[in-house]
C-alpha cells in the first residue's frame, strides 16, 4: 500500500485573470510532498498560468489578478503581506528554455547566492559543487567552471538552470516544459535528474509530452480550458482515466 | 492519437477477428469429428493448426509494434494488451481442438464404450462460452462478458458427472474398459478447459471495457 503523503502546496478556488479574461477557474490542487505531480493538456488550457502563481510569477504581468488560495506548508503565499521573493527562494523554477546567464559555468551556479547576499567564498564554492552534482553535471564541467555557461550544449545548460536553482536551496521546484528543446539523449538526463530529485524536493512539472509525465510523475493533473478536469495518480490516469475529456485527450481523439 | 493510428487499431480488431475464426473452426471440426468418429476430419484440425499459430505470431507482433510506435494510454493501451491476452487463449484453445483431434485418431479403431450423452452438453457449453467471450470483444460489451463466467460452474458440474459416470459405472466394475475410459475423461478434461480460457477472455473484455480487474477477484463481479 502506497502511504498517504504529506500535503506541501494547495490550491484552493483558485480563478485568475488576465484583465478581463478568466484564465483559471476554480481549481483545486495538491501537491504532495517528495512527488512529482505533472500537469498536462493542450496549449492554451492555462497549465503553465498555473505553475507560475505557485511562486507568484504571475505578478510579472500588470494586469494579472488572482482570487482563491494558494498555500505552502498550510500558509498562505498569494497574500498581500508575503515577500515574493521569499516565496521565490523556497520554490524554484526551470524554464522551458535553458536560459543560462552570459557568464562562467561557476558563476551562474553562485549567483543566487551572491543576490541573496552570500559573501563566504568557501560557502559559495562548496554549494556551487554540490548543485552541480545533484544537478549530475558535476563530471562534465569540473575542469571548465569558468568557460562560459553559453559553451555548453542545449541539454548541460538546462541541467545548469537546475543546479542554479538548487543552490538557493528550494523546497519545491517547478519545471516548466523542461525538455521541450532538448534532444531524447538529454530528456532522457534530465527525467532521470527529475527522478533523483524527487527523493529531497517536491516537484511540479507541466509537460506535453504525455510520455514524460507518465514515466517521471506520481499524480498528473489534467486541465482543459482552464479547469482541472481530473486528478490522480499517474498510473491511474495513464490506464484507467475516469473523466471521458481526460481518455480523449491522451488517447488523442481530442479535436 | 491519427487516423494511422485509428487505422492499425482497425487491423489488430479485426486480424482478432480472424484468429478466432480459426480457432472456433477448429473446435466445431474436432467436435464433429469426435461425433461422427472421422479421425480423417480430425487429422484435418491438426494440419490446419499451423495457420492458427502463425496468426498468433502476426497478431502478437502486430501488439508490440504498435506498443513500442505509438505509446498507446488508456482505453488504447488496454484493448492492445487485451488484445495480446485473447491472442494467447485463443491460441491454447485451438491447441486443445488439436488434442481433442487426436484422442479422435486414437479411439479410431475400436467401439464407443457408449453413446455420448454428456460430452455434447459440454461441448455445446464450450462452444457458447467462447462464442459469448467473442461476442462481448466484439460489443465492448463487459455484461455479456459476465454471464460468460457465470457459466463456468455449469462446465464444471458436467465434467464431474462425466468423471463419476465413468469412474464408477466403467472403470471400477469391469477394469477392461479403462483404456477406453480414460479417453473420454480426457475428452471432458480438454473441454472444460476451454471453458476456462472462454472466462480467461471474458475477465480480459472486463478489464479492456470497464478498467476493472475481476480475475482472482470473484468478490468484485
Amino acid at each position: 500500500m502506497r502511504m498517504d503523503k504529506k500535503i506541501r502546496m494547495k490550491a484552493r478556488k483558485v480563478e485568475f485573470f488576465y484583465g478581463t479574461t478568466q484564465i483559471l477557474h476554480g481549481i483545486d490542487l495538491d501537491i504532495f510532498e517528495n512527488n512529482v505531480t505533472a500537469i498536462i493538456g493542450p496549449s492554451g488550457c492555462g497549465k503553465s498560468t498555473f505553475i507560475r502563481l505557485l511562486n507568484r510569477m504571475h505578478e510579472l504581468v500588470p494586469s494579472a489578478r488572482l482570487k482563491g488560495e494558494i498555500t505552502l506548508d498550510g500558509k498562505s503565499i498569494t497574500s498581500a503581506d508575503v515577500d515574493p521573493v521569499e516565496i521565490r527562494r523556497k520554490v524554484g523554477m526551470v524554464f522551458q528554455k535553458p536560459n543560462p546567464f552570459p557568464k562562467s559555468i561557476f558563476e551562474n551556479v553562485a549567483y543566487g547566492l551572491e543576490v541573496n547576499g552570500v559573501k563566504d567564498r568557501h560557502f559559495i564554492e562548496d554549494r556551487v559543487v554540490s548543485s552541480l552534482k545533484k544537478a549530475a553535471l558535476w563530471q562534465e564541467v569540473e575542469k571548465r567552471l569558468h568557460d562560459s555557461a553559453l559553451s555548453l550544449s542545449g541539454g548541460q545548460q538546462q541541467r545548469l538552470c537546475i543546479a542554479r536553482c538548487l543552490a538557493i536551496e528550494p523546497e519545491v521546484i517547478l519545471f516548466d516544459e523542461p525538455c521541450a528543446s532538448l534532444d531524447p539523449i538529454s530528456t532522457h538526463k534530465v527525467e532521470e535528474l527529475i527522478l533523483e530529485l524527487k527523493k529531497d524536493y517536491t516537484i511540479v512539472i507541466v509537460t506535453h509530452n504525455m510520455q514524460q509525465a507518465a514515466r517521471v510523475s506520481d499524480h498528473t493533473g489534467f486541465f482543459y480550458m482552464g479547469k482541472l478536469v481530473e486528478f490522480g495518480r499517474t498510473e491511474d490516469m495513464f490506464t484507467r482515466p475516469r473523466e471521458k475529456r481526460t481518455e480523449d485527450y491522451i488517447t488523442g481523439r481530442f479535436g | 492519437m491519427g487516423r494511422h493510428f485509428r487505422e492499425e487499431l482497425e487491423q489488430l480488431n479485426s486480424d482478432i477477428l480472424k484468429m478466432d475464426a480459426l480457432v472456433e473452426e477448429s473446435v466445431a471440426k474436432a467436435i464433429t469429428a469426435l461425433r461422427d468418429r472421422d479421425p480423417k476430419a480430425a487429422q484435418a484440425v491438426i494440419d490446419n493448426d499451423t495457420r492458427v499459430d502463425e496468426m498468433e505470431l502476426v497478431i502478437d507482433e502486430r501488439c508490440l509494434d504498435l506498443i513500442a510506435r505509438y505509446q498507446p494510454m488508456a482505453s488504447d493501451l488496454r484493448f492492445i494488451t487485451t488484445g495480446m491476452r485473447l491472442n494467447g487463449e485463443l491460441e491454447r484453445i485451438a491447441d486443445i481442438a488439436v488434442d481433442i483431434a487426436e484422442r479422435v485418431i486414437f479411439m479410431a479403431g475400436e467401439p464407443l464404450l457408449k453413446p455420448l450423452v454428456d460430452i455434447p452438453r459440454l461441448t455445446a457449453v464450450a462452444q457458447k462460452m467462447v462464442k459469448m467471450a467473442i461476442d462481448a470483444f466484439i460489443a465492448r460489451d463487459s455484461a455479456i462478458a459476465k454471464q460468460v463466467l457465470r457459466l463456468d460452474p455449469e462446465a464444471d458440474s458436467l465434467r464431474d458427472a462425466i468423471h463419476k459416470e465413468l469412474v464408477e459405472e466403467y472403470m471400477i466394475k469391469d477394469p477392461s474398459t479403462t483404456p477406453r475410459a480414460v479417453q473420454l475423461l480426457l475428452i471432458a478434461r480438454f473441454l472444460e478447459r476451454v471453458c476456462d480460457h472462454a472466462t480467461y477472455i471474458a475477465e480480459d473484455v472486463i478489464y479492456m471495457v470497464n478498467a476493472e480487474v475481476v480475475k482472482h477477484h470473484p468478490e468484485r463481479l
